[in-house]
């Protein structure tokens, strides 16, 4: 049993993380990031970035929904 | 006997079909009937959904002005995304817009949860409760607007009342919806009155959906009911609260009629959420191409937080 076990082939890092699931969170984490740069009260150099970093999540979660599972 | 008379009388009665009707029909594919039938759909939402959102990114890097519509349209390229994205005055109004979200969600998710909670014990008469707290989402905002304008009426308001009643203050000596401290909160209650049933619906959905033996299992662990409500009940509801949380988030961000009914925008700005300044862009400065660039924006975000809000339905329906 544990032979068949070592034997099963072991997955890269590339196949780990360029998978739908890694990918749509850190898209949804670009956007979840961009959305609070948007509404914060701190600094003005974030919110001008903020509508450009939320684009760029949506376009890669639009994309990345569309790779195999 | 029965079951073959009623057929033969259905078949008697039945219009026959001409003949050459069935043979224009026969003659189409399933795929060109398919086209037929959703032709009519896909052309709809071209018209009234995609062309106009195409044609708003378009004016978005134009100085078209809906007001004068014959003038020559000059494009402009990102100008008025630069423009908007270092005005300080819309930064404030996405700073409103953040006070208004961030408070209203916390409500109505604290609140919304209790209050299902309750539900859920399934007490003497709760389905009578239930009707009760699920009032005020019904009511239409226009109407939940004039209505709360009313209550918070210095002189013969029943909210100024009330507080009057709790604090000792006179009813007449503050304002809910004219004082600048005060009217940012003031739509904060009532949009929390409006919709913390809604989100009491969607955690009710979510305790309800908590298997019985599981508390079972617990109960014989010895768990105290502590436990369980940490350890089975609030993680086995967190799908569903975070869709709640969602969901009202992005109501609330493109909020507009409930806060252009109870303050316009006013006192000053302090309620000038992100939509009120959109609309008074294009509508009453009829700065059409810097208003489209603002929708955009807006819009973006509004796709981005709904990308998000499908992800966690798939998880929740996937449960």
């Amino acid at each position: 049993m544990s032979l068949e076990a070592n034997s099963m082939p072991r997955r890269g890092f590339t196949e780990r993380i360029l998978r739908r699931g890694p990918l749509e969170a850190i898209a949804t984490t670009i956007i979840a990031i961009g959305v609070v740069m948007l509404m914060q009260p701190f600094f003005l150099t974030l919110y001008s970035w903020s509508f450009a970093t939320t684009l760029f999540g949506t376009v890669m979660f639009t994309i990345v929904s569309k790779v195999r599972e | 006997m029965n079951d073959l008379s009623a057929l033969s009388r259905i078949m008697s009665e039945a219009v026959p079909i001409q003949p050459g009707v069935t043979r224009r029909i026969r003659g189409l594919s399933d795929k060109a009937l398919a086209w037929l039938f959703i032709t009519p759909t896909i052309v709809l939402l071209l018209a009234i959904n995609i062309f106009p959102l195409v044609w708003t990114i378009y004016l978005s890097f134009t100085n078209y002005r809906a007001n004068r519509a014959n003038a020559p349209t000059i494009w402009l390229g990102t100008d008025w995304y630069q423009s908007i994205l270092t005005n300080p005055d819309i930064w404030a109004a996405m700073q409103v817009t953040a006070h208004f979200v961030i408070w209203t969600v916390l409500i109505e998710t604290v609140l919304g949860f209790c209050l299902a909670f309750l539900i859920d014990k399934k007490f003497r008469g709760h389905g009578m409760w239930t009707t009760i707290i699920l009032l005020p989402m019904m009511l239409s905002p226009a109407v939940v607007g004039n209505f709360w304008t009313f209550l918070y009426q210095p002189q013969i308001g029943l909210f100024n009342y009330v507080v009057a009643f709790f604090t000792g203050r006179s009813a007449s000596s503050f304002q809910m919806l004219g004082d600048v401290t005060l009217s940012p909160w003031a739509i904060v209650i009532v949009d929390a009155w409006m919709w913390t049933p809604y989100v009491m619906l969607i955690c009710l959905a979510g305790l309800r959906s908590i298997p019985d033996y599981i508390y079972e299992a617990a109960e014989v662990d010895r768990a105290s009911k502590w436990r369980q409500f940490w350890s089975i009940t609030l993680p086995m509801a967190l799908p569903f609260i975070m869709l709640a949380v969602l969901f009202r988030g992005i109501e609330n961000f493109k909020m507009f009629d409930m806060v252009n009914l109870l303050t316009g925008g006013g006192p000053g700005s302090t309620t000038e959420v992100a939509s009120i300044t959109l609309k008074r862009a294009a509508f009453e400065s009829w700065r059409t191409g810097y208003s489209s660039a603002f929708a955009v924006i807006l819009f973006v975000t509004v796709f981005g937080l709904a990308n998000i809000y499908v992800k966690a339905l798939n998880r929740v329906k996937s449960r």
